[in-house]
């Protein structure tokens, strides 16, 4: 199903939807606040957006020396061109260690390979750690959003699957109550854990290190317990200098929740002594991204979130309608990228109001690639009938001036004389929620025309 | 083709436009009172503060905490704070589960977010920091940086196999928004704060 019924069936449930537009406002508000605090905002975004194109022209050196540095320091470097070997490579490695139990902290690359269903059909437990992750995996379901994955559940949500899952009191909705019975069934999971499972948010060209963030500490406990160290990482998540990280670590958290930084911000160089670290990192379509002039700069992403809490289509939607890992105005860049037969319709969600390219950290010029989606879709062929057919007759009125001018009179004329249900009907979707506005007596033309003829009779 | 050669083949390929690294080195955020500054952000993410003069400040405090003195299992590196806790004894970082409070040094404080910075170098199990039910850090109270900038200019990143900022109590706002301290990691988080 494409977006637009799913995001109706959202927006059916009307007090759901907007406390769900409410709450992510809410995360909005409080990113202003933080971004406000700092004088040298803006030049934090510059510095961001300057140290990603410099990567990303550099990257391949760049990849190659981040893996000398890391390998220097004991950690192996796998490399995996996309998702089905990114998932082999981390299955080999579970299974050279005789791994039954994974605890993983949250990845959004392992999201995007499907790689939970492919470990789980060999056998493998697989148990997110992440509290909103795990919430949606007892669930059933994906991640609606990737810094807060459950955001779409309300606390009687939560409340019912705890007491399916872990046995928590029927109709229980404290949140304190909840969460307490969650780090007593996490802590369980990660004593039980033979491998710890965690996502990137930053490589470092120059020492080879890693830098995970969190606020629940999951993914340090994930990494402290079991011997092995499994990090999945794209390619687009390095940058170049150590120095570097004081700029994204400034402007990561202050984006994604408003905090001044995450509770926890690990920085990993090479494997704990008797243990094993493995980077594996993953291309997955991001070259062919790297490749486009257009959409290069979607790879500047730190995976914030800030565009999806200020996006009123996301807001009023969910992430589960884009049905993609990454929803919002972000994932509608990446998901048509690497498969546009299935999201051709994400782009055309959008408003263009402009909103998560103000509020982006590492200024992705989100609105302006989504509009340039659009055209490129287009001429791939991804529009509906109706669309296309509408646009090739008012490409044939606009090329000819007498028949638009006709055209126009004939609408003045006509249009407000219509019964309501010839002009608002299943054929015009665009008045489904709107109103057309009222139609002026002369056109902008002939307004013109009359206000020459007064000048003219006023002129000395 | 191994997928390494295969990607970087498949970026050097593409032709991308050329672009400066920025030089980091500018006038960033600076407080009056960076000591200040921090005990306010500590405080704003769930942490605590307390200026001591010495170690043994530091042990009288912590007794006045019903949670120390009700604490079974305490591991401290801190001189005059004593461990029942015999962390040399154990040979799995899973027998670190039962610890109630741990004592230990941070290297510095950041004044912007209120996080330390604590590395595994002298700890026999990295888990300790992440796994105790309290966390108490001890540092300087003169080694506050003002930004992220000078912290990450003072650190030699990768002379130890783990570096954490830690910023408050492990916290989760995944249920509805609505902030809990003591996710899966420390309850609570005490920093105490050495005067010379």
């Amino acid at each position: 199903m494409s977006h637009a019924p799913l995001a109706a069936q959202f927006i059916a449930d009307r007090p759901r939807a907007t406390w769900h537009d409410q709450t992510l406002w809410f995360v909005r508000s409080k990113r202003d606040k933080a971004a406000q605090a700092l004088p040298e905002w803006e030049e934090l975004r510059e510095c961001a957006a300057a140290i990603k194109a410099h990567t990303v022209a550099h990257l391949a050196d760049y990849l190659e020396q981040f893996e000398r540095a890391a390998t220097n320091r004991g950690a192996t470097v796998h490399w995996a061109r996309d998702a089905a070997e990114h998932n082999e490579i981390v299955l080999r490695l579970l299974q050279q260690h005789q791994v039954r139990r994974l605890v993983k902290s949250k990845s959004m690359l392992t999201e995007e390979c499907h790689l939970n269903p492919y470990l789980e059909r060999h056998g493998i437990e697989v148990v997110d750690t992440d509290l909103g992750e795990r919430i949606v995996q007892l669930a059933g379901e994906a991640p609606s959003h990737i810094v807060l994955p459950a955001i779409h559940k309300k606390k009687e949500d939560v409340g019912r699957i705890f007491h399916e899952h872990l046995g928590t009191a029927a109709g229980a909705t404290d949140p304190n109550y909840l969460a307490e019975a969650a780090r007593h069934h996490l802590r369980q999971k990660f004593l039980q854990a033979d491998a710890g499972l965690t996502g990137v948010n930053f490589a470092v060209a120059e020492t080879g290190g890693i830098v995970v963030c969190t606020n629940e500490g999951n993914a340090d406990l994930g990494t402290s317990l079991p011997r092995v160290h499994i990090a999945s990482m794209g390619i687009e998540k390095l940058i170049p200098r150590a120095q570097d990280l004081g700029v994204f670590v400034r402007l990561l958290a202050r984006s994604a929740t408003g905090q001044p930084i995450t509770a926890y911000t690990s920085h990993f160089h090479g494997p704990r002594p008797g243990g094993e670290l493995h980077l594996v990192l993953v291309d997955n379509g991001r070259t062919a991204i790297l490749g486009n002039d257009e959409f290069r700069r979607s790879l500047n992403c730190i995976r914030c979130g800030a565009c999806m809490n200020t996006c009123p289509v996301y807001r009023r939607s969910g992430g589960h309608s884009y049905q993609t890992s990454v929803p919002g105005p972000i994932g509608s860049i990446l998901a048509p990228a690497r498969d546009p037969q299935t999201h051709y319709d994400l782009p055309q969600a959008c408003s263009l109001c402009g909103s998560c390219s103000d509020v982006c950290p590492v200024k992705i010029d989100l609105h302006h690639q989504l509009l340039s989606w659009r055209r490129e879709l287009a001429q791939l062929g991804f529009l509906s009938a109706s669309k296309r057919l509408g646009m090739q007759a008012m490409s044939f009125v606009f090329q000819r001036p007498g028949l638009y001018r006709t055209a126009g009179r004939v609408a003045r004329w006509l249009v407000p004389k219509l019964p309501r249900a010839l002009v608002y009907n299943r054929f015009n979707p665009w008045g489904r929620q709107r109103e057309l506005p009222e139609f002026p007596r002369q056109s902008f033309r002939e307004q013109l025309a009359a206000r020459r003829r007064r000048g003219q009779s006023h002129e000395r | 083709m191994s997928g390494k050669v295969a990607i970087l083949e498949a970026i050097r390929k593409h032709r991308v436009p050329a672009a400066a690294l920025p030089n980091l080195e500018r006038s960033w955020l600076r407080f009056a009172d960076p000591l200040a500054h921090f005990e306010g952000q500590v405080a704003a993410v769930g942490g605590r503060t307390v200026r001591v003069r010495n170690s043994a400040e530091v042990a009288h405090v912590l007794s006045t905490y019903s949670e120390f003195a009700q604490a079974k299992q305490v591991v401290s590196s801190i001189d005059g704070i004593a461990s029942t806790f015999a962390q040399d004894a154990v040979t799995t970082p899973h027998d670190l589960e039962a610890v109630d409070w741990a004592v230990l040094p941070a290297q510095f404080g950041v004044a912007e977010n209120g996080a330390v910075w604590v590395t595994d170098e002298q700890l026999k199990y990295r888990a300790l920091y992440f796994i105790v039910q309290h966390l108490a850090l001890v540092l300087p109270a003169r080694e506050i940086v003002h930004n992220m900038h000078e912290a990450y200019a003072r650190l030699a990143l990768g002379t130890s196999s783990l570096g954490v900022f830690i910023s408050g109590p492990s916290k989760t706002a995944d249920i509805e928004q609505s902030l809990v301290i003591g996710a899966h990691g420390p309850r609570s988080l005490t920093l105490f704060l050495v005067e010379d």
